[in-house]
């Protein structure tokens, strides 16, 4: 709890200081902030997790490993927003203000415990969002990425809110722990209930991309400024994804058999669609939108096949795919700055200028396409064993055809650093400051750390 | 000494010494260094090793302890030869390059390939074998796009991703496996004692099967091969050609055949048909050839297709054969990629029309290479004679009809290797050519090395044969029907 307070208290705090126009402070106090609460959620690893404000928030072992992920993640991406904010806008403190909120949206999200929490994270989490993606007043695709995200958030939050009623009208309470009791219990459950799960999914499948929800996902990515894209396609998917996952695992296992085959579904049609789409993508910004979409289809691997080892395999795969997503997004800003575009062409012939950034890209790459130790294939395998336990042949194999053809759009960027030569004289290097070296230095090492030694994130679970 | 785990060590700490090494000459000596004495930390392990069918010098620690995944080495009389093949056709590689000015990051591609290899050849635990399998092909996949010719990016996407939808076939196989034992394991041991159901067997069959044949390449899944050879710098074509397929064959014997020998019986005349369709069609192909190294590329089909087709004979013969014709394979056809790339630096061109002559000014090369041919022929006295004489008696023993058509491998092989040489080393010098230089210093250092073990291995061929045998032996009769 003292993880929300404080960021609640920072939040503010950042936009007092934007007022006395203390810009060189909000940095390092944003960072500090994060930290402070990161150490909050760190020494509460060893307490017995009680149900706080009666029931609301839960904090178990559970909800603090993600949300110690989606503050590291977080923690990466504000490093990099250095000279990033700057170049884009004046008003630089309410960046870093609404980043801070949206980030407390996203614990309350893998903290709650009555869905009356999970609604007032996720709006948090996406009204900060909503004025982040358009945060560029002046141009024209920012405005229409944040209407639209807009539209459909607040479309998507309306099934949310009538799945929630639906479910409140079976059962009569919002409590997670009342709701299992309601479901392990009534003999007969009311069709309400039913309603209200398929609304619910319907809308949490919006807020992590899944098809056939996905259609605001490449816009939107596309249109935001990069790292808020990077924020989005990291943090805040993988806050949603982990809503999901507690409200299925602490509550609607018992009634598996109902949404299985519904859920299935939205996962096979994810993996096609991510996979294929992204397959004839001429952007890399845009390539990355549909590969994570590709990726929510992959992570529902472990919605699909609910049992003791999703939870674990869940951090590792959100460990990695974040990981692998702010290398590339990272590597974006500082090629999008050299070169002004955000096709693959402008990746040409990097790895003759930038030997090591293109080296670190190509790890990122590897382990999103799940190849051996990067901490991509790892959750690729615990996907894969999950899917494997349930005995469901097929979608493993589905599965299979869509990580050979995810290797091809990936490799698309290898090819282009390595094997393709830049028009650009070789002595233009890409300036890099030092807090991307360190960024990407410690998302690299840590991608091959837990691939090669998995161990450290699978026994925190 | 006779540590498994410093020996998968070594290349991988060369690799990221080689990283940082910009200056050619330093490169490749260093380079040549560390896989000598990777070939040198190799030796105790011929010294140590007991010609029985015992796994030996193994090793294991806990790698995922919450999957009781394992990583596992050690050492058989199938998994000797092609360590001691790879550690020993490395350094000639290496030294293959030396008339050409890569950087240290070549090298170090070739070293890190090479713990790849290594790992495959030693896991006795599927998922180790599974990584290895995955680390050796992105090497090779750099160092074919970086330094290949002619369309090699299109080339080397399609090899990269054939051949990874055929190994994630294998993952999806192996998690299949993961699950079938009372207690999850992919140990060997436990893999190999789970008594699957027929239909499980099929199944698992086919997807090791996919991986395996796409690597090897069995025919028809050999279409990336011919382009990739062709396209990749001559290095990369040895490592393939001479190492890599091996892999694949290895897989076979290692896992395929132990694991589902039901399936494998009952498929064995579908994949044999195959095998042999291979061989011919290939030999054909090979016949036709104007590129020289297109040429033994297609001839290298026709080769790896009767040993294929020898491991699913389902006799010693035949397994022991493929065991010594892998050895002897990996030798020639290094030899001969090296001659072509030799030859290709000289004159400028791999077409067969503008080569000629050049025994008379290049005597010792038209005699190294005349053995070498000789070798992979499989004239009596060279190595390939014992190798190809043992795949066809493997073959007889299962059917007359496939032994003869396999047996025309000899015939189809004689044909196009002797086109080939007559068209190089015979006829007239081309008016316009340019004064040969013989081969000299390492180029005859690297050739005389192959040609002294074609000879040796000719003469003696129970210096690999008599490593594997006991295993091999032990492979069919613990197989349980």
């Amino acid at each position: 709890m003292g993880a929300i307070i404080t960021l609640s208290i920072l939040g503010i705090f950042l936009l007092y200081l934007g007022l006395y126009r203390a810009k060189n402070a909000l940095l390092p106090v944003t960072i500090v902030g994060a930290l402070v609460a990161l150490g909050f959620i760190l020494f509460q690893w060893n307490e017995e997790a009680v149900p706080l404000y009666h029931g609301m928030v839960l904090f178990d072992r559970y909800a603090l490993a993600f949300s110690a992920l989606c503050m590291l993640a977080t923690i990466l991406i504000l490093l990099l927003s250095k000279e990033y904010f700057r170049t884009i806008s004046d008003n630089i403190a309410e960046y870093y203000c609404l980043i801070v909120f949206s980030l407390m949206g996203a614990l309350l999200v893998t903290a709650y415990h009555n869905f009356a929490m999970l609604f007032v994270g996720i709006e948090i989490m996406s009204v900060a969002l909503y004025i982040l993606v358009g945060i560029r007043k002046n141009d024209p695709s920012s405005n229409e990425a944040a209407l639209k995200y807009f539209l459909m958030g607040a479309f998507s939050t309306g099934f949310l809110l009538f799945g929630i009623t639906l479910m409140y009208g079976a059962a009569g309470t919002f409590d997670l722990g009342e709701l299992r009791n309601y479901v392990m219990t009534t003999n007969e459950i009311s069709p309400l209930f039913y309603g209200g799960i398929l609304l619910l999914l319907c809308g949490l499948c919006f807020k992590i991309g899944a098809a056939p929800f996905h259609f605001w996902t490449p816009d939107v990515y596309d249109g935001a400024p990069i790292l808020i894209t990077a924020f989005m396609s990291t943090v805040v998917k993988v806050a949603a994804f982990v809503g999901f996952f507690r409200l299925f695992s602490m509550v609607l296992v018992p009634l598996s058999e109902f949404w299985t085959p519904v859920l299935l579904t939205v996962t096979i049609i994810t993996l096609f669609v991510g996979n294929i789409t992204a397959l004839v993508q001429t952007s890399f910004k845009r390539m990355m939108a549909y590969s994570s979409i590709s990726h929510a289809g992959y992570m529902l691997f472990a919605i699909v096949s609910i049992g003791a080892a999703s939870a674990p395999s869940i951090l590792m795969y959100a460990s990695a795919y974040c990981l692998a997503s702010i290398i590339a997004f990272a590597t974006l800003i500082a090629v999008k700055r050299k070169t002004g575009s955000e096709h693959f062409e402008s990746f040409n012939g990097l790895a003759k200028r930038e030997p090591l950034l293109a080296f670190i890209l190509t790890i990122a790459m590897l382990s999103l396409a799940g190849i051996p130790l990067t901490a991509g294939f790892i959750g690729k395998f615990l996907m894969f064993n999950n899917v494997m336990g349930n005995y469901n042949v097929m979608l493993l194999v589905i599965a299979a055809v869509n990580a050979a053809v995810a290797i091809y759009y990936y490799l698309h960027v290898v090819v282009n650093m390595y094997f393709r030569d830049s028009e650009e004289p070789l002595e233009q290097q890409i300036p890099l400051t030092n807090a991307y070296k360190v960024v990407l230095g410690i998302a690299a090492v840590l991608t091959i750390a837990f691939g090669v030694y998995p161990d450290v994130i699978l026994k925190l679970l | 000494m006779d540590n498994l785990f410093i020996l998968l060590l070594i290349p991988v700490v060369a690799a990221c010494l080689l990283c940082v090494v910009k200056e050619p000459t330093r490169a490749r000596w260093i380079a040549l260094l560390t896989s000598l004495l990777t070939l040198a930390f190799s030796i105790p392990f011929l010294i140590g090793f007991v010609p029985d069918a015992s796994m030996q010098f193994e090793q294991s620690w806990m790698w995922i302890e919450t999957l009781r995944l394992q990583f596992h080495i050690g050492l058989d009389g199938i998994s000797l030869p092609l360590v001691l093949l790879t550690n020993g056709l490395i350094p000639l590689i290496v030294l293959s390059s030396f008339g050409k000015r890569y950087s240290g990051v070549f090298y170090a591609l070739v070293s890190f390939m090479q713990a790849g290899l290594l790992l495959v050849f030693l896991a006795r635990d599927a998922f180790s074998f599974y990584v290895g399998w995955e680390l050796a092909l992105i090497p090779i996949y750099f160092i074919c796009a970086l330094w290949g010719e002619g369309d090699r990016i299109r080339v080397n996407l399609k090899f990269f991703v054939y051949t990874f939808l055929g190994s994630i076939f294998m993952l999806v196989a192996l998690i299949y496996l993961y699950h079938q034992g009372v207690v999850k394991s992919l140990e060997w041991e436990s893999l190999v004692s789970l008594n699957l159901s027929e239909d499980a067997q099929r199944w698992v069959f086919w997807a090791f099967f996919l991986a395996f044949a796409i690597k090897i390449p069995i025919f028809p899944f050999h279409t990336w091969q011919p382009d990739t050879y062709t396209q990749a710098p001559a290095g990369g074509t040895m490592l393939l050609a001479g190492i890599m397929l091996k892999m694949g064959v290895y897989g076979l014997l290692r896992w395929l055949l132990p694991i589902a020998p039901f399936a494998v019986l009952s498929y064995s005349h579908i994949i044999l048909i195959l095998c042999v369709i291979g061989i011919v069609y290939a030999s054909i192909i090979a016949f036709k050839q104007q590129d020289a190294k297109r040429l033994v590329a297609y001839s290298s089909i026709a080769h790896v297709g009767l040993i294929a087709a020898g491991v699913f004979s389902w006799q010693v013969e035949g397994i022991q054969g493929a065991v010594l014709q892998m050895v002897n394979h990996g030798l020639s056809v290094v030899g001969i990629f090296f001659i072509i790339d030799l030859l290709q630096e000289r004159t400028a061109t791999r077409s067969l029309s503008a080569w000629g002559g050049f025994a008379k000014p290049m005597p010792r090369l038209a005699t190294v290479f005349l053995i070498i041919l000789m070798g992979a022929i499989g004239l009596p006295l060279t190595n390939g004679f014992i190798g190809e004489f043992l795949l066809l008696k493997g073959l007889f023993d299962y059917g007359v009809w496939y032994a003869t058509f396999g047996g025309l491998t000899l015939i189809l092989g004689a044909v196009y290797m002797l086109r080939f040489y007559q068209k190089t080393m015979l006829g007239h010098l081309q008016p316009d050519a340019k004064p040969m230089i013989d081969i000299k210093g390492h180029e005859l250092l690297v050739l005389s090395i192959i040609t002294f073990f074609t000879i040796f291995l000719g003469v003696w061929p129970k210096a690999i044969l008599g490593l594997s045998e006991a295993a091999v032996v032990n492979l069919l009769n613990q197989i349980k029907f």
